[in-house]
Parts: C-alpha cells; sequence; structure tokens
C-alpha cells in the first residue's frame, strides 16, 4: 500500500498541473492514468494539433503542452502509475483507499479526479459474436507478435497502427488488410509499403469491405465481409487485429457514490470538492455552473483543489499562501538554486 | 414599429432539425443558424449524441446519418473528419460528425438519424 497526500486519477494536463499545485505548497501526490504515457486527450487525440489559448503560449501542439507540464512537474518527483485504471474506492476512517486493476493499492486523505471524459479503451468490434474470442484469437493490440507465425490474420482498420501491423506480420504470415473505404490514413512511406507489399502477394487488400461476421464455434475458422455494394465474401482468418482507435469510457468512475451529471461531476467552485469529503474534481470531468472545457480551466480548478487538500493532509498545520516568486520554501521544493 | 422590428429579430424563424433515433423516434427542433447539429442535440437534450471531445473532431461520438437527398447539400467532407469517421460505431456512406455539420438557412428541415449507439 502507498501512502501519499494526495491521488490524482488523470494524467492529462489538468493532472499533471495540479501535481505542480500540491508540489510547490508541500504535499505529496501519486498520479494514476490508463494510458501508456502522460499527456490524456492531449497526447491522444491531438498530439500535433496546434492549442492556441495556453496563456503566455500563442500557440504549441498536444504533445509541447505535455513534455512542458513534465518537465515543470520533474521537480516533484511524483510517481506516475501508467497502464492501469483504478477500479474501486473505499473510505477507512479518514483516508480514501484506491485499488487498480493492476492489483496497486493506494491510501490517501485526498483523491483529485482530473479523468477527462473517461479512461480510453481500444474501441471493440461491433459484432456481438466476436466477444467470445476476445482475447483468444481476436486482439485490438498486439502484445505477443511471436503468437503469429504461418498464420491467416486478417487485420482491420485504415490508419498506421493498420498498416504498420499489416506490415510486419506480413513476414510471416498471411495477412488480409480490410477497410470501409479505399483511402487509407498514414505515413505516405508506410503506405507505399502496403502497395509494393500488395503487388508482391504478400498483403491482401480489401476495401471498401465491413466485417459482417465471424464463424466457429469453439474455434474461430474465418469470417466473412461484405463490400459497399452488397457482395459478400469469406476468408479464411486464424486470429483478427482491430485497430479502430480508442473511445473514452468514464468507467468504474460511475460506480462510486458521486454525484454525476451527464458524464460529469458536479463540485463547489471554492475547493473543487464533490460530495464525497476529500474527493475532488477537476478538468472536464467537473461541471459548475459556467464551466468551460477548456485546459486553462483546468489549471485554475487544480490550484483550487491542490489548497483544499492541504488542510486534509496536513491538519496540524496551518496554509499559508506564497508567490513563487519570492518563497524560500517553494524555491527549496522546486530546487532552484541561488 | 421599433418593437416590430425587435420582435422579428428575436423571433426570427430558426431552422427546423429533425433527429431521428435508431429505433425511428422523431424529435424536431429549432437550432440558431451558426450552430452545428451537434450543438443543437446537447441543446436539446436529445439522446444518441454524445460528443466527448466537444466538437474538436476528436473523438466520433456525435456520429450521424444523413439521408442522401440532405447529403448532398452538405459541405464536402474533410479528410480529418473522415479518417475519425473510420473510428465511428458502424460509419456507413451516409456518415457524417455533426459537430462539422453547420446550420445554415438552406438546411431548414434537415434530418439527421443518430446510430444505436456512439461509442
Amino acid at each position: 500500500m502507498i501512502k501519499t497526500d494526495a491521488i490524482i486519477i488523470g494524467a492529462g494536463p489538468t493532472g499533471l498541473f495540479a501535481v505542480h499545485q500540491l508540489g510547490i505548497i508541500g504535499l505529496k501526490c501519486e498520479i494514476i492514468d490508463n494510458l501508456d504515457r502522460a499527456g490524456g486527450q492531449c497526447i491522444e487525440l491531438y498530439p500535433d494539433k496546434p492549442i492556441y489559448d495556453i496563456p503566455a503560449i500563442p500557440e504549441c501542439t498536444g504533445e509541447e503542452l505535455t513534455n512542458g507540464l513534465l518537465k515543470q512537474v520533474a521537480p516533484f518527483k511524483a510517481n506516475f502509475h501508467l497502464n492501469q485504471r483504478v477500479e474501486e474506492i473505499k473510505k477507512e476512517n479518514n483516508l480514501w483507499i484506491l485499488k487498480t486493476n493492476k492489483g496497486n493499492a493506494f491510501s490517501a486523505p485526498n483523491v483529485i479526479i482530473a479523468g477527462g471524459v473517461g479512461s480510453f479503451e481500444p474501441r471493440k468490434l461491433t459484432l456481438k459474436e466476436a466477444e467470445k474470442f476476445e482475447g483468444s484469437q481476436i486482439f485490438y493490440s498486439v502484445a505477443n507478435k511471436n503468437l503469429f507465425q504461418n498464420k491467416k490474420i486478417s487485420i482491420f482498420g485504415g490508419g498506421d497502427s493498420a498498416l504498420d501491423w499489416a506490415l510486419e506480420l506480413s513476414k510471416t504470415n498471411q495477412v488480409t488488410l480490410i477497410h470501409r473505404r479505399a483511402e487509407f490514413r498514414g505515413a505516405a512511406h508506410t503506405l507505399n509499403e502496403v502497395k509494393q507489399k500488395e503487388k508482391e502477394g504478400k498483403i491482401l487488400i480489401k476495401t471498401p469491405y465491413n466485417l459482417t461476421s465471424v464463424e466457429g464455434d469453439k474455434i474461430m475458422t474465418g469470417i466473412e465481409i461484405k463490400h459497399e455494394d452488397g457482395k459478400l465474401e469469406k476468408i479464411k482468418t486464424d486470429y483478427i487485429l482491430s485497430f479502430f482507435g480508442l473511445i473514452m469510457k468514464l468507467g468504474p468512475i460511475a460506480e462510486w457514490g458521486l454525484n454525476i451529471d451527464k458524464k460529469t461531476i458536479p463540485v463547489n467552485t471554492e475547493t473543487f470538492q464533490t460530495n464525497k469529503e476529500g474527493i475532488f474534481a477537476i478538468g472536464d470531468i467537473c461541471t459548475y455552473p459556467g464551466k468551460l472545457k477548456l485546459i486553462l480551466s483546468g489549471f485554475h480548478e487544480g490550484a483550487l483543489a491542490a489548497r483544499a487538500c492541504f488542510k486534509r493532509a496536513k491538519p496540524n498545520e496551518t496554509y499559508r499562501f506564497e508567490f513563487t516568486t519570492a518563497s524560500k520554501n517553494i524555491h527549496d521544493r522546486l530546487g532552484v538554486k541561488k | 414599429m421599433l418593437a416590430l422590428f425587435l420582435f422579428i429579430h428575436i423571433f426570427r424563424i430558426m431552422p427546423k432539425i429533425t433527429y431521428i433515433s435508431h429505433d425511428g423516434k422523431k424529435n424536431t427542433v429549432e437550432v440558431p443558424v451558426g450552430l452545428t447539429v451537434m450543438e443543437g442535440a446537447l441543446q436539446n437534450n436529445i439522446q444518441g449524441i454524445d460528443a466527448d471531445c466537444g466538437g474538436s473532431m476528436a473523438c466520433a461520438t456525435c456520429h450521424v446519418y444523413v439521408p442522401e437527398n440532405w447529403y448532398d447539400k452538405l459541405e464536402k467532407v474533410q479528410d480529418a473528419e473522415q479518417d475519425m469517421l473510420d473510428m465511428a460505431y458502424e460509419p456507413k456512406k451516409n456518415s457524417r460528425l455533426s459537430c462539422q455539420i453547420i446550420i445554415s438557412d438552406q438546411l431548414d428541415g434537415l434530418e439527421v438519424t443518430t446510430p444505436i449507439k456512439q461509442t
């Protein structure tokens, strides 16, 4: 069990800046995210898209913003717990106990939910009968490519993941790449390579096709796909790889007894506390009259929530407001050398 | 005279947009010119459009189907929208992201159908 002053759920820009705000007032924190890296929507949805409304930064990409924040919070040495989702939360005396799906446990008087629109998860195939093969013959990511040797693999999707894996797996397998429209979206050189492999007969490309059924009872033996004009076609398949991007799901947060209004959590705007004492919500996931879903709003919300955390983390101390320009305490915490 | 002018200005007729659920339930609302079909749904509490990313063309959860006679009247789909539609739930040829359809007087009477689900 990891004990700390505050646990932050969500490592997007809002969660990252909350690390900073907790850090400069002397509170420790742990930060948990379901993605494999920090940055949240900024890094997952629009890493290359410019953002124009971060104060004093006329233009930056989602990736640049994330990197800047990571650099800014580095002095506080917060621990990042990535690739895991908080599954349960319960109260013991004055502390919140959190458990993740990786089996990690945390304890703290404060929990800050900076969960955006929820955790990112792969979009699954829409066919009901696909479910029973998920994890055995149908995958949404590749954990172990050695599984695929001399197999028949059907890959769905039109983006970089689909193209990259088609290329990689075509070295040792029979690969069919299936997409709902004729255009693929990917790096130009990848596309050229795929086309080359198609000419060589190493990759079979099927467009515009959609998946209509998977065949087999205990073991999947094949799939049926449908052309835009209605023509059906069967393809022998040992494994399906499906790359339709990530979707955001509120997930277990909905079960924690918090008031929830249209996937958002109402908060008190003085402290950003939810209806549960010691649980705060900031960023896109919180709501209050006049709420704007802007990154800059998330920064403000985190600053106020951090101050509210202080009272619960250090009940015997008095919080004193200090400026980063003048405070020796803050300079020490930031590791500023004079 | 001024009162009449204000009256016409404030109560000018807004385009009517019809949202049809996957099981055929129709919901017709007036949406001000300049808003998007997605915003029209959210402001009128119409189910079936989630709009998780808030209209930044980054999530495909405001996906709708547009009947052919209306589809051709809309501004053409840009590459970025088409790419996002690949990620939508059961996209079809007449799929659009409703955050990219901006309401104009020409779209008065537009009908869109929401998919069974968005995610």
